[in-house]
């Protein structure tokens, strides 16, 4: 039952469901709120917003439009070390996941290599693979804090850990499901080790390597997040915790949004990578 | 050529798998510039026999002798035509020549390999096509670069394990004409698997019919002693085809079974009964 449907229709339902989710925000926005009762000595204690009661009440759409506005307009701001504008905080977390995931891959691909031509290293690293694998990579920070001394290291390192695994399952994958006839044809024609991993296992593998590097720039920019609002100091995990402590909800549904579209564009750029090294039969 | 040293010799070549015997002490020859179509029924081995002689593969026991030297795996002077055409979908079928080629001439540049690349595919009337990927060909013309693929590497040998098996009628015969004309151009000495009887007929110089398996063996050879050139249009008119058209389909249909472990009297596994059914 999946028929193809005009782009058009689908995009004016889409603008419909967001026109519906926008109305309704604003209305819950407007009738929550307002005043709540206060004891009045906890008032006297904690001074003037607390003693009138008032909440801060959760932004409206067009109040976070405002904002996103605000923010848009000048990204690239730097007054101190805790007020930067938010393409910086945006670029830090880029930073970290590219040095992240760049350092995975160096390993990732290579090992995968070997572990794909090898069965007996694909059998006797599986279980540490199995292992280490489904642990949250936030789970090494404080090991990484430890030993690194560095929290801005140690917040590549978790990258690292967390885009190594998919990566290096998925190469390991591509490489040992090469077609048998391609690597008889390689043998016939007497290629050598190295060219026919380079001309033909490596091509063959491509498009599910690069799969694998799907997955792990995704996951990457998932941890990021988690990443950064544990070790502090810079990024969009952190701008995020910041303006948690601030209490402006507007800014954290900024950063959803923002988070969201940079994580597409991440997606979209290595599927584009994916679609240079694709073949068909 | 005499029959005594072959150019290509299988001598005493075993295969077997614990408790699966595919074939024990095989002996045959292909001499120089002859084209050679073994015979039998699908699982009566002949592709363990194809995949021994390009190296693939290796016997238990006995060995193989190629010019003098005998064959220790693969190599580029016996080359293979795959069923399925093997090419790499990432390369166009010009890549896919010139990527054999480079493995053959070391020293090659690359201008040097495009060029010889593209007039392997103009000698099989592809060189329009040099440019597509195996996807925007067809199935009888990536057939078509892996014939120039292997033809390319001037090889001692060429070995077709059932090349056309995949394609429809008349694309594979079209090809069968086509591959029958280069390997005479060329005077190659070519071994090919099939169970097409006609394919056999129009391309081999000798025809080796193989009994079911397991444990089988080559039953006798057939000289094909029609005259050449041979095409498929003029094939059936020649005298002398019906019969060893008839002779071949018997031993396919009947004998082949019969003869497994059961060889006929006064057969000799090193001196192979020849028949002559068409002379």
């Amino acid at each position: 039952m999946n028929k193809q449907v005009p782009a058009w229709r689908a995009a004016l339902v889409a603008l419909g469901i967001f026109v519906a989710l926008m109305a309704l925000w604003e209305a819950a926005a407007t009738s929550g709120g307002g005043t709540a009762a206060v004891d009045p000595e906890y008032a006297a204690l904690v001074g003037q917003a607390a003693a009138t009661g008032g909440q801060t009440p959760f932004p409206r759409p067009s109040a976070v439009a405002l904002r996103l506005w605000e923010l848009l307009r000048d990204p690239f701001y730097i007054r101190g070390p805790n007020d930067q504008g938010i393409g910086i905080q945006i670029g830090y977390s880029l930073l970290r996941v590219t040095a992240g995931f760049l350092l995975a891959a160096l390993v990732a691909v290579p090992f995968g290599f070997l572990i794909g031509m090898s069965p007996l290293l694909n059998a006797a690293l599986n279980p540490f693979i199995q292992v280490l694998r489904p642990v949250s990579p936030l789970a090494w920070m404080p090991l990484a804090l430890y030993t690194i001394k560095d929290s801005a290291v140690s917040a590549i390192f978790v990258i690292f850990i967390c885009a190594l695994w998919p990566m290096l399952l998925n190469t390991a994958f591509g490489v040992a499901s090469v077609r048998r006839e391609w690597l008889n044809v390689a043998r016939t024609l007497e290629a050598g080790t190295l060219k026919t991993a380079w001309r033909v296992i490596l091509p063959a593998a491509a498009p599910t390597i690069l799969t694998g590097m799907r997955i792990s720039i995704g996951i990457a920019w998932l941890v990021i997040v988690a990443a950064e609002m544990l070790v502090g100091g810079t990024g969009i995990g952190y701008w995020v915790w910041n303006q948690w402590n601030n209490l402006s909800l507007a800014d954290i549904v900024i950063a959803i949004l923002l988070i969201g579209v940079v994580g597409l564009l991440l997606d979209r750029a290595l599927g584009a990578v994916a679609r240079l090294v694709a073949w068909q039969e | 050529m005499s029959d005594l040293h072959p150019y290509v010799s299988v001598e005493a070549v075993t295969r077997a798998y614990p408790g699966h015997t595919v074939f024990r002490d095989l002996w045959f020859g292909v001499n120089r510039g002859e084209f050679v179509c073994l015979v039998g029924h699908s699982g009566c081995g002949k592709t363990t026999v194809l995949n021994i002689l390009a190296g693939l593969d290796k016997p238990d026991s006995g060995g193989v002798i190629v010019d003098g030297v005998e064959i220790n795996g693969p190599s580029l002077d016996r080359a293979v035509i795959f069923q399925g055409h093997a090419l790499m979908p990432w390369m166009t079928a010009e890549a896919n020549v010139a990527f054999a080629l480079s493995c053959r001439h070391k020293g090659w540049s690359k201008p040097q390999l495009r060029e010889a690349a593209r007039e392997a595919l103009e000698k099989v009337g592809l060189g329009a096509a040099a440019n597509r990927k195996p996807s925007m060909l067809s199935g009888g013309m990536k057939q078509r670069v892996g014939i120039a693929r292997a033809l390319a590497l001037a090889p001692k040998m060429l070995l077709m394990d059932e090349p056309f098996s995949a394609l429809d009628a008349l694309t594979r015969g079209a090809l069968q004409d086509e591959v029958s004309r280069l390997v005479q151009e060329a005077n190659q000495t070519a071994f090919m698997i099939t169970h097409d009887v006609d394919e056999a007929i129009l391309l081999a110089d000798r025809i080796l019919l193989m009994t079911n398996g397991p444990d089988s063996h080559v039953a006798e050879v057939v000289q094909n002693t029609l005259p050449r050139p041979r095409d498929r249009a003029n094939l059936h008119k020649l005298p002398g085809y019906h019969a060893l058209r008839d002779h071949i389909l018997e031993f396919l249909l009947t004998r082949s079974r019969e003869l497994r472990g059961n060889p006929q009297p006064g057969w000799d596994r090193k001196a192979l009964p020849v028949v002559r059914p068409a002379a």
